[in-house]
């Protein structure tokens, strides 16, 4: 290895990276399946490489490379990993417990989940740092206390001696880039650090890391599948596709001057052209003054609110978690009977709980969720699944549901040799497309879309949110669009209500909502988004009103 | 301390109470149901329907269940047991020394059984998959599979007959040196041990595999923790629950499920005087020791519950 140490600077050395895993398919035999197949990187000290693409393409799996890490069976079979001058595949189970925690410290996507419920959070912090003895436990209790503060974290003499739970997801998220840190590490893994966090919040952990990246001197591989998050804080950036090499260049050059076409796909996603629909004379579902809280709690989820929809249109619920968004779309339903208020149905009001709706209430409300894999039953096929509807709400049988199904299937752009297959078969795409087909088989006036497309890489969003829209001109149906995303928002919906801590803040036509003058809140939401341009984080967090309320 | 768990606590002993009081009900509606009554089994088949009569009135069986029911169940709650009938002796007298005998074999099974469960737990998490664990399954699984009469028949053929190192009846008595004790109670101990290991070692294997999935756990795995350390400090304080329900289980069927044990040893415990007083149609016996069962039964449970309550940090530090 002298000849990769001669070169003052560099850290680390990735060459021909091969990794390998074993899967198990149902009713096959086991087979050996290549997860990245020979990727070279380097990367030198103080600096921040950006891996980039879609789920599958191999990120985190050469991301964990880097400390001799492999998930689930995952194995290293090829190359060599060049840390610090050696290659550290041939150190062992030794050798990469020494160098896990003290070269390399790793930030997971959920904070929330990676730290331990059952212990401090102080005593986490430190735990890598005592393990490898670099400090004193007085020592290192020290350096987390300038971390927390340099990370902008409230309370930083104290907040150690809380529990995961008793802290928010974003500030945990901090919590945890400090326990990267405290250990004076020469490299760090942000796997999707932000992913799991509002949007407001996002741009404060965000800036808090790119922030103490730059004070620390500390060398990043930066994980995500947002490029615009990740040229705010790299200096180069990766695209990876199905574990290869796309491409790799200097942060402006991939964003502004992308050579490869997948590149350029993954830059421009998200600019669908959709003509906002002015309002009709009468909408045919009216939520008016709903209150309405779990329980028997005095906290009320859902404050005072109304809005209307109108037939064939789309009306998007914007908010952070917890701004009451889901529990709407669960009062309109009947799922969470309000306390106050009413929703009107084609003017007629509609039974508050949902074992008083008859079953032509029921059809006229269809629901898509976020978690296309959790909303089927995995023991029945895709046919049985898309014809369940039909023959509760229509009693189709035999040929005639088939070929329902069949023309279903048509319109979501699946042939009809999907029927048979089983749902842990199909894609996350697919099994979205499928869930679709399931709430367009009741005909519905109404589908109320609970964050669709979030739990899909941007590529494939695209082409679900596409197809919606389709969907709308040919069955003339109405959206109830909840999600966090205001660039979906922007793709498809008439009209907008932009949610807050239970209240609807800002309501009216998409023209309306997104044009200035806004008010605090929805000022702060529109310019958290990130943009793809280098130095938007600085400017955003520059021009803001107010704080997020995630923190 | 917080009142959240204040209040689930006395949720919890509330519900125990109220528990404890239905299985009485129960106890004193099955006694009665049986055929035949305490007179009859005083005077045998040969009692003429006079002296039954007599009796009858004199026991106060002739009053209305629910009054014998109130007059048992106050009579209980004084520490007052009733009188055995074979013998004529107070229950409560002959109990205590019995319960106490009871109580000292299944704490010294229990001393024995649960840190080596959970300790072999570890083991076979830590080694997964491998033949170590196949091989603490395996013998777990084999020890919990055969009937206790026929461990502990191996037990007293190997250890008392063939190589005569403890004794094979367990004779105990007051004022009994605590070394020769020890030495009675050796060979119980060991077929109870046996006959609850493999259950407690599942589950700690279990919840803590459980618990192997987590991302905290990988947290740690990447802050170079060894495969031990890991599953100790990270795995086993959250999957403390679980296993503390199942100890609770087993150290409750040490004291109530002993009664084959007690009988092949010869121990004067519990079990052996209800199999005693069951072949005699005792039924005052039988209903207190039946309580008294039921009672260590409810409070093991409740204890259960409460450490998997004080065991979550989410309760004992709320927001």
């Amino acid at each position: 290895m002298a000849d990769s140490k001669a070169k003052s600077g560099l850290l680390l050395d990735i060459r021909n990276l091969r990794i390998e895993a074993t899967v198990y398919p149902p009713g096959e035999a086991p087979k050996n399946i290549v997860l990245v197949h020979d990727v070279s990187l380097t990367l030198e000290k103080g600096k921040v490489l950006g891996l980039i693409g879609e789920s599958g393409a191999g990120k985190s799996t050469i991301g964990l490379s880097s400390m001799g890490y492999g998930r689930g069976g995952v194995r290293i079979t090829g190359g060599e990993v060049i840390l610090n001058g050696r290659d550290i595949l041939k150190g062992g189970k030794e050798g990469f417990r020494q160098l896990r925690g003290r070269e390399v410290c790793y930030v997971a996507q959920s904070a929330a989940a990676a730290f331990n419920p059952a212990h401090r959070l102080m005593d986490q912090v430190v735990e890598a740092t005592l393990l490898h003895g670099t400090a004193t436990r007085a020592e290192a209790e020290k350096r987390a206390v300038a971390l927390f503060k340099k990370l902008s974290l409230p309370n930083p003499e104290t907040i150690g001696e809380r529990f995961p739970h008793q802290v928010s997801g974003g500030q945990l998220q901090r919590v945890m880039t400090a326990m990267a840190l405290c250990s004076e590490p020469d490299l760090i893994v942000f796997d999707e650090p932000t992913t799991a966090l509002d949007v407001t919040t996002q741009i404060d952990v965000l800036a808090a890391i790119k922030d103490a990246i730059r004070d620390t001197h500390v060398a990043a591989l930066y994980i995500t599948h947002d490029l615009a998050v990740v040229a705010q804080v790299s200096d180069e950036i990766m695209v990876l596709r199905h574990g290869r090499l796309v491409e790799w260049g200097g942060t402006r050059q991939i964003i502004k001057e992308p050579r490869q076409e997948y590149t350029n796909a993954l830059v421009s996603v998200h600019e669908i052209e959709h003509h906002e629909q002015k309002p009709g004379t009468t909408p045919f579902l009216s939520v008016k003054n709903v209150t309405a809280a779990y329980g028997r709690s005095h906290i009320k989820v859902l404050k005072n609110v109304s809005v209307d929809i109108y037939p064939g249109q789309t009306l998007a619920v914007v908010g952070e978690s917890g701004s009451g968004k889901s529990t709407l779309a669960r009062a309109i339903t009947g799922l969470l009977p309000p306390e106050e208020g009413t929703v009107t149905f084609d003017g007629r009001p509609l039974a508050n709980k949902l074992a008083d709706r008859p079953k032509e209430d029921l059809r006229q409300l269809q629901m898509i969720y976020q978690m296309a894999d959790v909303a089927m039953n995995p023991r029945q096929t895709v046919g049985t699944i898309i014809g369940r509807p039909l023959e509760f709400y229509f009693g189709m049988r035999g040929r005639e549901r088939d070929k329902r199904v069949a023309e279903l299937l048509d319109k979501i752009e699946m042939g009809k040799g999907f029927s048979d297959r089983y749902p842990a078969e199909l894609s996350g795409g697919q099994k979205q497309r499928v869930c679709i087909a399931r709430s367009l088989a009741a005909k519905p006036k109404l589908i109320i879309c609970d964050e669709v497309t979030s739990a899909l890489d941007p590529l494939v969003a695209n082409g679900i949110l596409k197809l919606l829209l389709e969907l709308q001109k040919e069955e003339s149906v109405a959206y109830l669009f909840i999600t966090h995303d205001l660039a979906t928002v922007k793709s498809i919906a008439d009209s907008i209500a932009v949610m807050y801590r239970g209240e609807v803040v800002r309501y009216g036509p998409k023209s309306k909502v997104l044009t200035p003058p806004f008010d605090a809140y929805t000022d702060l939401l529109l310019s958290s988004v990130p943009e793809m341009e280098i130095g938007w984080l600085e400017k955003a967090i520059k021009g803001r009103r107010m704080a997020s309320a995630g923190n | 301390m917080s009142s959240p768990i204040v209040k689930l606590v006395a949720q919890r002993v509330a519900l125990g109470i109220v528990l404890l009081l239905a299985i009485s009900v129960l106890i004193f509606a099955g006694t009665q149901i049986l055929p035949g009554d305490v007179a009859q089994a005083i005077l045998g088949q040969s009692a003429t329907p006079e002296s039954l009569a007599n009796l009858r009135e004199q026991l106060g069986l002739n009053e209305p269940a629910y009054v014998r029911y109130f007059h048992w169940l106050g009579g209980v709650v004084t520490g007052d047991l009733g009188t055995a009938m074979s013998s004529g002796q107070d229950i409560a007298t002959s109990i205590e020394g019995r319960l106490w005998n009871t109580l000292f074999l299944a704490f010294w099974a229990a001393v024995v059984a649960v840190p080596l469960a959970i300790i072999l737990g570890l083991i076979a998490v830590r080694y997964r998959n491998g033949w170590v664990d196949k091989l603490i399954s395996g013998l777990a699984l084999a020890s919990t599979s055969f009937p206790e009469f026929f461990i502990g028949y191996v037990l007293v053929y190997f250890f008392a007959v063939k190589w005569q190192i403890f004794p094979g009846i367990s004779t105990v008595y007051e004022g009994m040196p605590f070394g020769e004790r020890m030495q009675a109670i050796a060979l119980p101990a060991t077929a109870l041990t046996l006959v609850v290991l493999a259950h407690m070692m599942r589950m700690t294997r279990a919840a803590i595999l459980n618990v192997m999935q987590s991302a905290y756990v990988e947290t740690a795995e990447l802050k170079g923790l060894s495969a031990f350390n890991v599953i100790r400090r990270h795995a086993f304080p959250n999957a403390i629950a679980p296993i503390i329900n199942v100890v609770m289980l087993n150290l409750a069927y040490l004291i109530v499920g002993v009664v084959v044990v007690e009988v092949i040893f010869v121990y004067p415990g519990m079990g052996q005087y209800l199999v005693d007083h069951v072949t005699k149609r005792d039924v005052p016996v039988v209903q207190a020791v039946g309580l008294i069962f039921a009672a260590v039964y409810i409070s093991l449970n409740i204890i259960a519950d409460i450490a998997a309550i004080v065991a979550n940090p989410r309760l004992r530090h709320p927001k």
